[in-house]
């Protein structure tokens, strides 16, 4: 039984794309076939889909806004980046750096040895493990999307920031990124996803990266959507001999945000840094699925996510650590800790360890946590009231993972929109502290 | 400025001030020394109004007021001001955010005009440097990652920036060589005032030499069971506590 939903997309998909039409056809017989998820399907147990099954989306955007509206929602304040702007899912040349125009090509544009390398990183993305309806939905629906690809031992001087913005109320946007870094490659990606205020339009989105030997992978994806958007995104990422990817992932939070993020160590060698923030509020939903895959021996992982949950907001973490039997002198580390600001407010939080080597260390702990009593004493004994103290504190426990980002200027300006958000305005702004 | 009558704590049902009566005038300086587990900082606890210290008995009145009956936030914002034995380091929350939170909230009850971001950015910058630390601690989560020595010239700096009228230093000098001592007794000396009092915990009569009391008490067992003046403290270097404590007994 297919629901409104499944019905719609498949029959808004195109006849064929020219060299994507096998895997467009591929994801469209798996996708017609999919069960939607209910409460009894593991991975999408708590994570509810009514805000898309009983929602009626519209073929096509119709929304128009104006270039100052676009530029104030992507622009990073003190960020100096290479911005690529795609605004439901149509790259704007004009909002992008020509920069940045140089450094990417789409699907659409590959030549045929481009072609082929989509081609295969588009047949891997079927195989991996969590693999989803919607994973299905966006190879179906697969028309273009966007390569990055750095060469050998070559860098981009400045962060690419690849901002999707939706602005039409209704519609789906599958969007498709692929990012390969050759042999000791480097590359810092920002992945900045917003849309317009009211704007109740579903992002389906895919990025899948290949980090080769040697190669250093940043990389920041940011759900700064406003509460009406849905988005469902997964992450795929593939490392190679001593590769190194590190992450930060924001959940805002809005009506129905799920990150999948799959991190597979291939070759030995390779170190994985992950680090996440998600803070709901009002009735909104935020669920991150991470899986890392410890396939093969001296890997390294570290991840850390926390959570603030607030009025009768719902959050989701379940992180996966798969430690494959060959994976011998794997150290892995999972922390996930979560404040709920009010009993209305709920998180539903998991480690899920499979370990089949014998000789690993994998620590896990996932708490939901109270806000120490030593340090709001300490502010009190300041003369800053009990309600204030609980404020600064809640906003000082994801603070913490802002102050560890190496690309400072994001952690410089999601802080006062993160504070703000805890009802507490920052006094002093970036600027003003900029030489401490 | 504050006089302590009969006062008897509790921590965790223990019993661990005992009828403690300390009388302090402005201006004035005392030292409190004693052997460990005498009640000391339970004394700068009970005193700042942290929880779990349970007053059973007596009053604490500072400039006619009932500290007793008060909030922590509300005894600081009297003028009340305790300097850790142990800063909690708290990640996440910038040294410079918590210091203007804490100066707006005490400035304000007392009816003091606010300060601009720009004023209290530039006051907190001379009195960080006259502490000895670097302009980045102001950036840095309080007290996060500091070393023992840079967490007491915190506290320090702390004090400077919020002018209290009592200022309590629980073992303030402990663990430091002699430069950031002398550091810390400028620090002190320079705010000693006719209306400002110090109440100094120290095990050690080194401090004393720089910060110089107007009396030396001995607290033992949750009471004061000596009172001097400065020259108590060597003897008491000398002596060790044992003379004092079998012959009250
Ligand atoms: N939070 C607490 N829970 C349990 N016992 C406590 C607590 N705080 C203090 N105590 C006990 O109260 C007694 C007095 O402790 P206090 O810290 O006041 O001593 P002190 O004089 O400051 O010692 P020191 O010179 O070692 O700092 C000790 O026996 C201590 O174990
Ligand atoms: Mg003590």
């Amino acid at each position: 039984m297919s629901t409104v939903f499944q019905t719609q997309q498949l029959a808004a998909l195109n006849a064929s794309n020219g060299w994507l039409t096998a895997i467009n056809e591929a994801g469209k017989a798996a996708f017609a076939e999919a069960q939607w998820p209910s409460r009894k399907t593991e991975a999408w147990k708590y994570c509810s889909l009514k805000a898309l099954a009983d929602h009626a989306f519209d073929a096509a955007a119709t929304a128009s806004t104006t270039a100052e509206q676009l530029a104030e929602i992507t622009q990073i304040a003190g960020l100096d980046a290479y911005q690529l702007v795609l605004v439901n899912g149509q790259l704007q040349a004009e909002l992008s750096s020509a920069m940045a125009l140089s450094q990417v090509s789409l699907f659409s544009g590959a030549d045929a040895e481009q072609q082929t390398l989509i081609a295969d990183r588009l047949q891997q993305a079927r195989l991996q493990p969590g693999h989803h309806l919607f994973n299905d939905l966006n190879d179906a629906a697969l028309a273009d999307g966007v390569l990055v690809q750095i060469g050998k031992n070559s860098r981009l001087d400045k962060p690419l920031q690849l901002v999707s913005i939706s602005t039409g109320d209704n519609h789906v946007v599958n969007s498709r990124v692929i990012v390969v870094l050759e042999t000791g490659a480097e590359l810092t990606l920002i992945e900045q996803f917003a849309s317009l205020a009211n704007d109740s339009s579903f992002t389906n989105n895919q990025t899948e990266v290949l980090v080769g030997d040697n190669a250093r992978f940043n990389h920041y994806r940011l759900n700064l959507m406003e509460s009406d958007a849905r988005f469902i995104g997964t992450t795929l990422v593939d490392l190679q001999r001593d590769a190194n990817y590190d992450s930060f992932h924001l959940g805002l939070g809005s009506v129905l945000t799920r990150n999948d993020l799959i991190v597979n160590h291939n070759v030995g060698g390779s170190h994985a840094e992950i680090a996440g923030v998600y803070v709901p509020k009002d009735s909104q939903l935020v669920d991150f699925h991470t899986d890392i895959e410890h396939r093969v021996a001296h890997c390294t992982s570290n991840e850390v996510f926390r959570g603030i949950i607030n009025d009768q907001a719902k959050a989701v973490f379940n992180g996966r650590i798969h430690i494959h039997k060959d994976a011998q002198k794997t150290l892995a580390e999972l922390s996930n800790k979560n404040l709920l600001l009010t009993n209305k407010a709920e998180i539903n939080t998991k480690p899920e360890l499979e370990i089949y080597a014998d000789d690993v260390k994998c620590a896990h702990g996932a708490t939901v946590a109270q806000l120490d009593n030593k340090a709001r004493f300490y502010l009190q004994s300041r003369g800053i009231g009990e309600q204030e103290a609980q404020v600064m504190l809640s906003f000082g426990f994801i603070n913490e993972l802002l102050d560890g980002l190496k690309v400072e200027a994001i952690g410089d300006w999601l802080r006062p929109v993160l504070a703000h958000r805890f009802g507490r305005d920052q006094v002093f702004s970036a600027e003003q502290t900029g030489d401490l | 400025m504050i006089s302590i009558k009969n006062l008897h704590a509790k921590v965790e049902d223990k019993p661990i001030l005992k009828g403690l009566n300390l009388d302090i005038k402005p201006g004035e300086v005392h030292a409190i020394m004693g052997p460990n587990g005498a009640g000391k900082s339970t004394l700068g606890n009970v005193l700042a109004g942290r929880d779990g210290y349970e007053v059973t008995e007596g009053s604490v009145v500072m400039n006619g007021k009932e500290m007793l009956e008060l909030e922590a936030e509300e005894r600081a914002r009297e003028g009340l001001f305790l300097a850790f034995q142990y800063p909690v380091e708290i990640p996440g929350v910038s040294n410079l955010e918590f210091l203007k939170a804490s100066v707006d909230a005490v400035r304000e009850h007392q009816g003091k005009p606010a300060l601009d971001s720009v004023n209290f950015l530039k006051t907190a910058r001379e009195k960080i440097k006259s502490v000895n630390l670097d302009q980045s601690f102001l950036k840095r989560g309080v007290n996060e990652g500091f070393s023992g020595g840079e967490k007491k010239r915190n506290e320090l700096m702390q004090m400077m920036m919020l002018e209290p009228q009592l200022c309590i230093l629980d073992e303030t000098d402990s663990g430091l060589d002699i430069d950031a001592l002398q550091v810390v007794a400028n620090g002190v000396n320079a705010m000693r005032d006719p209306n400002r009092s110090f109440i100094v915990v120290t095990h050690y009569q080194r401090l004393l030499d720089y910060i110089v009391p107007d009396y030396v008490h001995v607290l033992a067992d949750g009471k004061i069971v000596k009172s001097g003046g400065k020259e108590l403290a060597l003897e008491l270097e000398e002596k060790g506590y044992g003379w004092l404590e079998n012959g009250e007994a």
